[in-house]
């Protein structure tokens, strides 16, 4: 626990604060009025540089020990966030894109990390620092004590008072600080069809209009934001000028001893500052909440797809028919549903194509038989068993799936294809490669099947993407093979070169053909038609 | 891939944050105030410290309480001027941050305008006018963020050294020494030290970010496969190398942090050692010794932000020569030094125009002749890349011919000022940019005193009445961040809205069918051709080719030439280029 830490290191800080300004108050003392040379008061200043020595210390390990510990919080939140993504994400997690995930996971825990290595410590001496410097002034005068006592809570009062306010100014000047931006990036993307439109010079005045106008609006409002922290301030500072009083009338009348009231007055500052801090990172403070909050809507994402508590062993679909039997299936947030109460067989062996134009759920059929989503009504049998009362995980080693856009990921081309079946050895490989018309590309890369692909690497061609998804599903050897739209994206030749290999993979196995085109399904044993989640037609071809 | 400017020279970097400097320097009056501002706010706080030092002192020797009323009360008015003068800082520096704002974003739009499109030619993509603006964003720190702390520092150490040397020269030295290295030498050491794991931590955070990436958009087929746990495992791996390279910086601001209360606590006992000395020896007043230990401490203040602002320096100037290498390209067109007034009615005629690009070999354009007579209907094809777009750039003056000439009404568009030029030959470009407002104000921008029953017509007229009609708010519906919300076919229709209504004698439209099914495109050229109730003259280029027999003349460009010219009849009859574009559909 890095709190802990930082609560030990604060008490040692802050008893190292009353030492020193109780030993430079005695130095001073000494040599005015006491008259003491450099000689008579050097044991003072030797300790002294010893606590000041203490004090580097102490501040080397708060500021470390938080950060890695922070570092640490971090890390640890971060791979949860990924099990959590590898959980929620198959099903597509509609209305989070990929974008602010990743960045939420990067940047956004980065904020956290600020929120645990500087906020929280901060608020711990916030609270250690006045105390012990309040325990050790009280004693010695009382005056100067309740003048500290009763001028402290001021700070934290008016952040708390005032800060809603000042949330509000803060938030509002950072709105439109972006908004500014955006606009001005809005205009600068759109220049051509600015000045196409002979609009180019309009827009220079707008931009100093609007920028004109904002800022006098954001004025406004900042001039009444910043007085809360005049209070603050005034309240530190007067605070200090007080007890710089009090002291004084004290040491006139008798009441107090020069080096203790040189002490006290040292304390004063010191007692406000990590109070003032804690202000200062007000930023790190609402960052880091924010992130802390996406971060938990993330993890309390509901998964997409149920794993029964005591699951029955998967069926096998060389052995009985799937089935689809009156599933319907809506998307969270879009009213309407993608399917309605279809039913669907795809026996042993058989090959079926679904053909049907764009966004009319084809592509939810094979994410339902894949255990990527579960239906809302309706059952999926394979074999007499339902697939909710089977583990996903042990059911999906029965299919092969290649995806619209298969993903290729930074690793060895072989690493790519393994993914299909990691054990593999290197002749089923070459086998698959083979199989999924490779070869080629295979002879083409500098390394062969050993070249990296991603980033600053070799790009692959859609095609080749293609083959290399085909590769997957032939290394794995799945008795129940989805295809998606395999050559939605690719020009004619290669949609030739890869229907081959389709016809190959699909020799043995039971096919499910995505297409939108129905010329694409002559191959197929049956064509099912899906239009706006509804099957409109079905018809056998052999 | 969008192709990166390359990183300006090193020694370039402060000249562009000069020139960048320069450019706000009427807001001078306001930064020096508010620079008076933030050193009257520092002097506050210390003074504060260092006169409550000599009010106990001199009431340690227990005088009549009156005599020190002057000090109790300076006491109390630096209390108060501290708080009014850190508040009149704040004010003035943020007011003068949004003019600055303001007016970094006019110089630099002002300079990006002659630029567009042809003088970014190759660094235009989305991202590199991300990174323009946010460049400027980031130039706003400079005087708030990066002078700032560095010029109220200067003279607020300057200030208190000065106060010092009258009574303890010596002590002032410590002063200065201390504050150089505290704000100073500790930052720059602690820089140079963090330099070699900060260069590895942005390309670990890259790699995490990608392999995020990765797992977000692949999750599916890892499923299906079953890799997850092996992916976690690779997600743990990139983020402990990256926990790795952040370890050093955790260790450095540690070291920092500690070093930072050493120097400031040597100086105090230093300083108080000299005084106790001099005390001791006659030559500095006991009455003093207090206040001068206490502003010690207190003077660290005026270096806290040194750090920060020298950090900040360096990401302006990097800033600024990006800039500069982007509004630095030679400008490509320029108007006349007397422009002449625009013909009132003529025909736009290409004589002879040939365009070659520096680097290429081939010619975009070799010797294209062309004429669009008032109200007539003229359609260029051709494959993407045989020039018909360059050809559009010549009309407009984004692009200047090589070789020939372009004439409005007889006389050389390069006679005619741009602006007017632009206003009388309206090009609806292929890259047309939606603004994130409004379908009305997207529109209006082609005619600006358009009323709302105009745009509904025009929007109508692109074949987007029934869509509009089913809208709730109908033209009043925003379009989303850059247009996201509408599809790219709607996209299309609205940018082809803006040329109908456009109030020019002639309209250009670069592929309006792009982002139309076949029907989609044959219906909207079939309307074009046909529809002929003013004397508007059209130039259509498109790469589709249904729907093109009512107009004039069809031009069929091939890399850069004219392959063929004729109506429809007249092409398809011949068997030619035109024929077979048809016959691919």
């Amino acid at each position: 626990m890095p709190l802990v830490g930082a609560v030990v290191l604060g008490v040692a800080t802050s008893l190292l604060v009353v030492a020193q300004a109780v030993l430079l108050g005695r130095v001073i003392a000494g040599a005015f009025p006491g008259g003491q040379d450099l000689g008579e008061v050097s044991g003072e200043l030797w300790i002294l540089v010893a606590v000041v020595g203490a004090r580097a210390l102490c501040a080397f390990g708060f500021e470390t020990s938080g950060r890695l510990g922070a570092r640490r919080v971090v890390g640890e939140l971060r791979a949860s966030l990924t099990a959590k993504m590898l959980e929620t994400r198959p099903a597509g997690l509609r209305g989070q894109r990929a974008g602010e995930l990743v960045t939420n996971a990067v940047q956004g825990l980065s904020s956290l990390e600020a929120y645990f290595a500087r906020y929280l410590p901060q608020l711990v001496l916030a609270v250690v620092v006045p105390v012990v410097i309040l325990i050790y002034v009280f004693p010695r005068d009382f005056a100067a004590g309740t003048i500290l006592l009763v001028t402290l809570p001021i700070i934290p009062l008016f952040m708390i008072l005032i800060g809603l306010a000042a949330r509000t100014a803060t938030e509002r000047r950072w709105r439109t600080l972006s908004l500014l931006s955006a606009h001005f990036l809005d205009a600068v993307k759109g220049l051509q069809t600015l000045k196409a439109n002979d609009r180019a010079q309009r827009q220079v005045e707008t931009l100093r209009e609007t920028g004109e106008q904002y800022r006098k609006q954001t004025m406004v409002t900042l001039r009444i934001a910043f007085l809360s922290s005049l209070v603050l301030e005034l309240a530190a500072m007067m605070g200090t000028a007080l007890v710089a009083a009090a002291v004084a009338i004290q040491l006139i009348n008798g009441g107090l001893e020069f080096s203790t009231a040189l002490a006290v007055l040292l304390l004063a500052p010191e007692l406000y500052l990590p109070v003032r801090m804690v202000g200062q990172q007000f930023h790190a403070s609402t960052d880091g909440l924010t992130a802390a909050n996406e971060c938990f809507e993330v993890l309390d994402t509901p998964t997409a797809v149920s794993v029964p508590a005591a699951p029955l062993p998967s069926p096998d679909p060389r052995i009985g028919p799937l089935l689809l039997e009156n599933v319907s299936f809506a998307y969270e947030g879009r009213g309407e549903a993608v399917l309605e109460a279809i039913d669907l067989k795809l026996s042993p062996g058989e090959q079926l194509a679904l053909v049907g134009p764009s966004g009319q759920g084809k592509s939810t059929v094979a994410s339902l038989i894949l255990r990527l989503l579960d239906p809302q009504s309706g059952r999926i049998l394979c074999n007499g068993v339902d697939l909710l009362e089977v583990d996903p995980k042990e059911w999906r080693q029965h299919l092969a799936w290649v995806p619209q856009r298969p993903t290729l990921f930074s690793a060895t081309l072989a690493e790519n294809i393994r993914l299909g079946r990691p054990e593999a050895d290197q002749s089923a490989l070459l086998a698959a490669c083979a199989d999924a018309g490779l070869e080629q590309l295979i002879d083409s890369m500098p390394q062969g099947l050993e070249t990296r692909l991603g980033e600053g690497q070799r790009t692959l061609s859609a095609g080749e993407t293609q083959r290399v998804a085909l590769a997957r599903a032939f290394l794995r050897d799945a008795p129940l093979v989805i295809l998606d739209e395999p050559t939605a994206h690719l020009d004619a030749e290669s949609s030739a070169a890869i229907g081959e290999a389709i016809a190959r993979l699909s020799q043995s196995r039971s096919v499910l053909l995505i297409v939108h085109r129905p010329a694409l399904a002559a191959a197929a044993d049956r064509i099912v038609t899906l239009r706006e989640g509804l099957i409109v037609d079905r018809q056998a071809q052999r | 891939m969008s192709a990166a400017p390359a990183p300006a020279p090193k020694l370039d970097r402060w000249g562009a944050l000069i020139r960048a400097a320069r450019l706000v320097s009427p807001r001078r009056g306001q930064l020096i105030l508010s620079i008076a501002l933030g050193a009257g706010a520092i002097l506050a706080a210390v003074g504060l410290l260092a006169v409550a030092g000599v009010l106990i002192s001199k009431a340690a020797l227990r005088p009549e309480i009156l005599t020190l009323t002057i000090f109790t009360v300076g006491v109390r008015a630096l209390a108060i001027a501290r708080a009014l003068l850190r508040y009149g800082e704040r004010l003035v520096s943020h007011d003068l941050a949004f003019r600055v704002l303001a007016d970094l974003r006019v110089r630099f739009f002002e300079r990006l305008i002659p630029l567009v499109p042809e003088g970014l030619r190759g660094i235009r993509s989305g991202d590199v006018l991300s990174r323009f603006v946010g460049d400027v964003d980031t130039l706003q720190d400079l005087y708030l963020r990066a002078l700032g702390p560095p010029l109220i520092g200067i003279l607020a150490i300057a200030l208190l050294a000065g106060a010092v040397a009258i009574v303890l020269p010596a002590g002032a030295l410590v002063l200065v020494v201390a504050m150089l290295i505290a704000g100073l030498l500790l930052p720059a050491l602690a820089a140079r030290a963090g330099r070699r794991s900060g260069l590895r931590e942005a390309p670990a955070r890259a790699q995490l970010s990608a392999e995020l990436v990765e797992l977000v958009s692949g999750a599916a087929e890892l499923a299906v496969y079953g890799r997850e746990q092996q992916w976690a495992e690779r997600i743990e791996a990139a983020d402990s190398k990256l926990a790795a390279t952040e370890r050093p910086g955790a260790w450095i601001s540690g070291v920092t942090s500690g070093a930072g209360v050493a120097i400031g606590g040597a100086a105090m006992i230093a300083v108080a050692a000299i005084g106790v000395q001099a005390t001791a020896a006659g030559q500095l007043d006991g009455v003093l010794l207090a206040g001068i230990v206490f502003l010690t401490i207190g003077a660290f203040e005026a270096v806290v932000g040194l750090p920060d602002a020298a950090q900040r320096l360096t990401a302006c100037a990097q800033a600024a020569a990006r800039l500069e290498g982007v509004t630095e390209a030679p400008i490509p067109v320029s108007d006349p030094p007397a422009p002449i007034p625009v013909p009132s009615d003529g025909s736009l005629s290409f004589e002879d125009v040939s365009v070659r690009f520096e680097g290429r070999e081939q010619a975009a354009l070799s010797c294209v002749s062309a004429a669009l007579a008032p109200g007539s209907r003229i359609a260029l094809v051709g494959a993407s890349g045989a020039g018909k777009t360059t050809l559009a750039s010549c009309a407009v003056r984004f692009l200047d011919p090589s070789s020939g000439r372009v004439t409005l009404g007889g006389v050389d568009i390069r006679e005619l000022s741009q602006d007017a030029l632009r206003s009388a030959v309206r090009l609806v470009s292929q890259e047309a940019y939606l603004f994130t407002t409004t379908i009305a104000q997207n529109v209006r921008l082609a005619a600006p005193e358009a009323s709302d029953e105009q745009i509904t017509a025009a929007l109508s007229r692109a074949g987007l009445g029934a869509w509009i009609a089913s809208l709730p708010e109908g033209i009043e519906t925003l379009v989303g961040e850059e247009g996201t919300e509408v599809s790219g076919g709607q996209r299309g229709r609205i940018a082809l809205a803006r040329g109908l209504i456009a109030p020019s004698q002639i309209v250009i439209l670069d592929e309006p069918t792009a982002n139309l099914d076949a029907a989609g495109a044959r219906e909207l050229l079939s309307a074009i051709g046909s529809e002929r109730s003013d004397r508007r003259a059209m130039m259509v280029i498109t790469h589709t080719v249904d729907g093109l027999e009512e107009f004039d003349e069809i031009i069929v460009l091939e890399a850069g030439a004219v392959v063929e010219r004729g109506t429809w009849g007249d092409l398809i009859a011949a068997k030619g280029a035109l024929a077979r574009l048809s016959a691919a559909a």
